[in-house]
């Protein structure tokens, strides 16, 4: 066994590596298809690039960028986070009528599509309720009648109408929506945490509520974050439904508007796709940003946090 | 005597005074009524086969669950309950969170927080629970793992750290809250062997400050060095408990002989394996016994 001298044990290996002539194959092909795709913008004058460009800077496409895609995407994410979270913390409550309520949530909102959503918020509740009356109680009006009291009792009215087809509605229709989305993900995310995390918690004398925010939430939120940036990409895009409430300051409607008023439908389509995907670009690198920040302590940890480490030194 | 309630007060030197524990799972009684005290300054080792509830019991102790029958007294107050003129009323969940800040536990698994590095895992409770400054639980933190020996490591996540090294971090972050109590569920028992040393030396330490102790165990030198009272349990019952050395080297009852029979066995299977494994010639077993 140990007869073998120093000389004839074998070196440090200097092997070819695997070939993989699939990758040239392929690399070929798709250069070949990008070439001809390249040829096709350059040389058919119908894509009308110059056009699609000057619809991408145009002052009301721009404006309905900002104010209808951009904000109802952040409003209707924000609420829909809120919603989601809190409607998934009590789908796993010990109380049972919590319990219940955030099931009937769920089932309700992930049940409506959201178009319909918009044409029932957008026309239907300020057919049903021109003015909305918040007062004390239910039925507030019919018992101060019977009461024979002079006023109706009622604290506050909403006038519906006047923001049935603004951005407010809009925001509050899909973040509803999205509330019922977000919910089962919290849910994943807070059923992935180790149980031993909320027991080691509860042994530090930690009240329950705040064993769910300080311990239980911002683990789950390693899971909860990758299907959210989905969520956020795909409300990115359901915003160009707020044209049913109806809402005219959106980014889909503007380009479209644009193309049947000058005929060069094509060309602000292309606008269109253009402004989504560079929306959807960003958004990805914040996402990338957010996975960093909440995976910190788990898995491999970052280059920095290695570097620390090979500086302290490794101690056992 | 055991169960009027107001004799449990003050005067007792009992620090965890536990009477008739009753406690099922789905009808399944897993404690079938344990008695046990546990005086100041005292370590107690439970040991007991795989399923004798011995997990279950400590964390009755603590509330992680509730109990059936009987009553549980940590220093004077009764455990999950409001006793008002012999009616019990359950406490609310912070109620019980605030009985639970006096105890620490130690897990099997550590449970250390992943997202927070060992300082933060230990300055969580004081700030956050006792509502300590910040400032304050740092340097208390501090001190708490030059204790555990760990005083280079503060910035480090769980991940970054060896078992052992964890399970320190895991005392460190209990004691912090300065409890009366610390309840130990097999610490060791997840390491590797060369790791168990390490803190069973912390350990040791600590019931040398007068901490009160339970501990849940299979590491019989430890047993026998440190503690004062060794309780086997079995079935949910307590069937033998008394000095180390009257449980360990006289037991009396034959299912504490068997048991202990079983775990030198092992113990010795395993020695001859690492042994083998190293090469090196197995000492005789000697007095001993089950030496580590
Ligand atoms: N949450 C639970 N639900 C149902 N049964 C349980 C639960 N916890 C424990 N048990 C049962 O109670 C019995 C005692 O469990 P326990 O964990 O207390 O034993 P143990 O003495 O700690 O054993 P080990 O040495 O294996 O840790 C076991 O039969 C177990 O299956
Ligand atoms: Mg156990």
């Amino acid at each position: 066994m140990s007869t073998t001298s120093t000389q004839d044990r074998p070196g440090p290996i200097k092997a070819r590596p695997v070939p993989h002539p699939g990758r040239w194959v392929a690399l070929a092909v798709i250069a070949v298809v990008a070439a001809m795709m390249l040829s096709s913008f350059l040389t058919n004058p119908r894509w009308n690039f110059p056009f699609a460009l000057q619809v991408m800077n145009y002052k009301p496409v721009l404006n309905g960028l900002l104010k209808g895609t951009i904000i109802g995407t952040v409003g209707s994410m924000v609420i829909g986070i809120a919603i989601g979270v809190i409607v998934g913390v009590m789908r796993l409550s010990t109380n049972p009528v919590l319990r219940g309520v955030s099931f009937l949530y769920t089932w309700f909102f992930r049940g409506i599509p959201r178009l319909v959503l918009m044409g029932i918020l957008g026309s239907g509740l300020g057919f049903l309720y021109p003015k909305f009356d918040i007062g004390p109680l239910p039925f507030s009006q019919q018992l101060a009648h019977a009461l024979g009291l002079h006023g109706d009792l009622t604290i506050f009215t909403l006038n519906v109408n006047q923001f049935s087809s603004t951005i407010i509605m809009g925001i509050v229709g899909l973040g509803l929506s999205e509330g019922a989305y977000m919910a089962e993900i919290a849910r994943a995310g807070i059923l992935s945490v180790d149980p031993g995390q909320n027991e080691a918690a509860q042994a530090l004398g930690m009240a329950p509520g705040k064993t769910m925010r300080r311990i239980v939430l911002p683990q789950a939120m390693r899971v909860i974050v990758p299907p959210t940036g989905n969520e956020t990409i795909a409300m990115v895009k359901d915003t160009s439904l707020l044209s049913a409430l109806p809402l005219i300051t959106e980014l889909y409607f503007q380009t479209n508007a644009v193309g049947t008023r000058t005929l060069q439908i094509m060309p602000t389509y292309v606008a269109a796709t253009a402004w989504y995907l560079i929306i959807c670009s960003v958004l990805m690198v914040g996402q990338s940003y957010l996975e960093k920040y909440f995976g910190r302590g788990f898995g491999a940890p970052s280059k920095k946090a290695q570097q620390k480490l090979t500086k302290i030194g490794a101690d056992h | 005597m055991p169960d009027d309630t107001t004799t449990a007060k003050a005067a007792d030197p009992a620090l965890v005074h536990a009477v008739n524990v009753h406690k099922s799972f789905h009808g399944n009684e897993v404690l079938k009524g344990i008695d046990l005290d546990v005086r100041r300054g005292e370590v107690v080792v439970l040991l007991g086969p795989s399923g004798s509830g011995k997990t279950t019991f400590l964390r009755c102790i603590n509330q992680l669950e509730s109990i059936d029958g009987g009553r549980i007294w940590v220093d004077g107050e009764l455990m999950g309950y409001a006793d008002k003129g012999g009616t019990l009323h359950r406490l609310t969940d912070r109620q019980i969170a605030a009985q639970r800040r006096d105890i620490g536990m130690c897990f099997q698994r550590f449970n250390l927080f992943p997202h927070k590095t060992a300082l933060e895992n230990i300055m969580e409770a004081p700030v956050h629970v006792k509502g300590q400054s910040r400032e304050q639980a740092r340097v208390r933190g501090m001190e708490l793992l030059e204790r555990v020996g760990l005083k280079d490591r503060p910035s480090a996540y769980p991940a970054q750290l060896s078992g052992g090294q964890q399970q320190r971090v895991a005392i460190a972050r209990a004691l912090a809250m300065d409890p009366k109590l610390m309840l130990f569920d097999e610490p060791t028992s997840a390491l590797d062997p060369e790791l168990v040393g390490e803190v069973l030396d912390v350990m040791r330490g600590l019931a040398r400050t007068g901490m009160t102790m339970i501990v849940v165990t299979h590491e019989m030198g430890f047993a026998r060095d440190v503690a004062d009272e060794v309780v086997f349990m079995d079935g949910g019952v307590v069937v033998e408990q008394g000095a180390p050395r009257a449980v360990i080297d006289n037991p009396q009852h034959q299912r504490t002989r068997n048991f202990l029979r079983r775990m030198r066995a092992e113990q010795e299977e395993f020695v001859h394996a690492a042994a083998a494994l190293a090469d090196i010639p197995v000492p005789d077993p000697g007095a001993g016994g089950a030496a580590r």
